[in-house]
């Protein structure tokens, strides 16, 4: 009994980590329908902005995640205005594809040159270093905290979408461009504003992901499997979706591992395998899709 | 016309130089295949700065020949690029040498080339014991598995501890270890309680936390390859309570390689490893090798144990082309004539075994401190002579 609390705990923490990491994805993907397989390049960057801001400019954690996400989001902008602009919708997704795997050399390439080849860290503060006892279960206080995170992202970001005038006008414009700015909505900016977010939400993802995620130049491309298979069974576009997919392979994976660790990521590829048979679009088919 | 005239005077005269020069002088070629770029890129750093500050001490000729390296890529594992590399290498360049190799499986997949052509291989890393059974023209100048962990598991049994859990890497340096590591402790009266086989790819450590945690061991022997999977690794250890239980942490070297230590942070302090290599090693030819990387590449914070594997890998070939006299080399009888040599490195006293053509070396017992606000692995003891146990055992 206790084990199986362990493994829920441990799968819990792990699933939160891996929906706030990959959730910046499901919006890019399911909302703007572009395939950013830069994704994990622009967590990454926010990553070591925060590495940098806490280590060589002494910010502390909170500020340096502050600076961290504002710059990558500010940094990458441009990219929307040159790039990403070219190449939305459906019909562009080999095109897509190509740019967005290209970036990820060169950003991948950049922060080598930039910072090294060797891991890089963000400090924690004293708050979120230690244990927190759940029970008969120690959980590191900074999973604890992501989790809360995650939490907090997942309901900001359902109210975001959901209750606010930018939601109702976001989905419009994905559903109907033309229409929605025949209506006078300025596409255009909302797509600005949307691909703002989910650079945004990759680089706090990449912050606060960095204890499970190290920081190191190829982190942009060993993780994206990772984030795809996240958004591809939620759900792309789909919140609550890309929560619950992550919460069940975070489960799955850490109960197989724990049981026969032998077997590797065996069970978390067959958990993927058997519910996009089940369900091909993802547990919550994405309103875009 | 004037410049294809000058062109074919400047030939002319290149030419004369040439054979002007004195007699049997030649440039010898050495191949060096490594990673230069990619995620292991700062290990064909290593190479390339060692072999440099050699060059820098020792001179870049022997007698009459001058040492030219030449250095290829080979950004990851992958033993069919690693062979076509090293046939390049040596036919179109026509070296005398290979030498580098990270990975065991590129250094394995050179065993027909080196036979075929005679050429010998010195391997400044590749660490699986069975390498330099697959031809006699290797030789190896970094460690094995086996010869750091036998110290370490008899260590520990010493120190009393009768119950352990090894956790591994799933592939053959972890598995490598995990049988070294079973074999030694069991012998010293411990017990295995629970041997451990981690996927390569693992992100999170959390479930084999919880499963050492369950074992009811007292200590933890830890083997993954240096870089993410470590840091994870041992921050997992810190942070899920392990630690403050009191379970002890022991690997090899490879976990607290020193260009990972600033990433690791406070959560490496007393992490105990067993190496052949710590940078902190105090003797005055190490305190040279450091300070002169620092002087000529303005940083000694790559400088690890791919550092003196490469420049006592160095050391070996000048050996092999001084022993040659001026001649040309036979691969054979190179590797012959450098059996049994011994030499003082940086690390300490070595000396190639005759039979596993490996270096037979101090092992050192290291604990992680904090060096003048530096993390360094801290040398508490040696072990003296330790050979590759893991040779020709697997048969």
């Amino acid at each position: 009994m206790e084990t199986m609390f362990g493994i829920a705990v441990d799968g819990v923490a792990y699933g939160m980590i891996l929906f706030i990491i990959s959730v910046g994805l499901s919006v890019t993907l399911g909302l703007m329908r572009v395939v950013n397989l830069a994704h994990g390049a622009f967590a990454m960057v926010g990553g070591y902005v925060a590495s940098y801001a806490a280590q060589n400019a002494g910010l502390p954690y909170g500020l340096a995640l502050v600076v961290a996400v504002a710059l990558t989001v500010l940094a990458t902008l441009p990219l929307e205005r040159l790039l990403y602009r070219r190449i939305y919708g459906s019909a562009n997704e080999l095109a897509q594809v190509l740019l967005t795997i290209g970036l990820t050399f060169v950003i991948v390439a950049g922060i080598n040159y930039l910072f090294g080849p060797t891991l890089k860290r963000i400090p924690l503060p004293e708050m979120l270093t230690g244990t927190v006892e759940l029970g008969p279960k120690a959980i590191p206080t900074h999973r604890a905290f992501v989790i809360g995170a995650g939490a907090a992202t997942l309901l900001g970001l359902w109210w975001l979408l959901e209750r606010t005038d930018f939601g109702i006008r976001l989905r419009a414009a994905v559903d109907d461009p033309a229409m929605a700015a025949a209506l006078g909505i300025r596409t255009e900016r909302l797509y600005l504003a949307t691909f703002a977010l989910g650079t945004g939400l990759a680089a706090l993802g990449g912050v606060l992901g960095a204890e499970l995620l190290p920081l190191e130049p190829y982190y942009a491309i060993r993780y994206i499997v990772l984030f795809l298979a996240v958004v591809a069974v939620g759900g792309a576009g789909s919140i609550f979706g890309s929560a619950a997919a992550a919460l069940a392979l975070g489960i799955v994976d850490t109960a197989g591992k724990y049981l026969i660790p032998n077997f590797g990521e065996f069970f978390f590829y067959v958990a993927l395998i058997l519910i996009l048979f089940r369900w091909p679009h993802g547990f919550f088919k994405g309103r875009a899709a | 016309m004037t410049k294809t005239l000058r062109n074919a005077l400047l030939g002319a005269a290149f030419g004369l130089a040439l054979a002007a020069g004195p007699a049997g002088a030649a440039t010898i070629k050495v191949g060096v295949v490594a990673p230069f770029s990619g995620p292991f890129g700062v290990v064909g750093k290593s190479f390339k700065e060692a072999i440099e500050v050699y060059q820098a001490e020792h001179g870049k000729t022997v007698g009459n020949d001058t040492v030219e390296f030449v250095y290829k890529d080979l950004d990851q594992a992958n033993p069919a690029q690693s062979k076509a590399l090293s046939q390049e290498l040596i036919v179109k360049e026509k070296v005398s040498f290979l030498a580098g190799y990270f990975f065991t499986p590129d250094a394995l997949a050179v065993a027909p080339l080196i036979d075929e052509a005679n050429i010998p291989c010195v391997i400044f890393n590749a660490a699986t014991s069975a390498i330099t059974e697959k031809s006699p023209r290797y030789v190896r100048t970094s460690f094995t598995l086996w010869q750091n962990t036998v110290p370490l598991a008899e260590h520990m049994a010493k120190q009393g501890i009768r119950k352990a859990v090894s956790a591994v890497s799933d592939y053959g340096p972890g598995i490598d270890g995990e049988a070294a590591f079973k074999t030694t402790f069991e012998k010293n009266g411990g017990a295995v309680v629970d041997s451990i086989r981690m996927p390569l790819k693992s992100a999170d450590f959390a479930p084999f936390m919880q499963r050492i945690k369950d074992s009811g061991a007292e200590a933890v022997y830890a083997f993954l390859p240096a870089g993410p999977a470590t840091l994870a690794f041992a921050k997992a250890f810190n942070d899920t309570g392990l630690r403050a239980a009191g379970i002890k942490f022991f690997g090899p070297g490879d976990l607290t390689q020193e260009p990972d230590l600033p990433a690791l942070g406070d959560a490496a302090t007393g992490i105990t490893t067993s190496f052949n290599y710590s940078r902190a090693h105090d003797s005055a030819m190490n305190k040279a090798f450091v300070a002169r990387h620092k002087e000529m590449f303005g940083s000694y914070d790559t400088v690890t144990f791919t550092s003196v594997g490469a420049y006592d890998g160095t050391h070996v070939i000048y050996q092999m082309i001084k022993n040659a006299g001026g001649g040309r080399i036979d691969g054979a009888k190179a590797v012959e004539s450098v059996k049994g040599m011994s030499w003082e490195s940086p690390r300490g006293p070595l000396t190639i075994d005759p039979d596993s053509r490996h270096v037979t070396q101090t092992i050192y017992l290291r604990t992680v401190e904090k060096v003048d606000g530096k993390l360094e692995n801290v040398e508490k003891q040696s072990f003296p002579k330790q050979p590759d146990y893991g040779y020709k055992l697997a048969k």
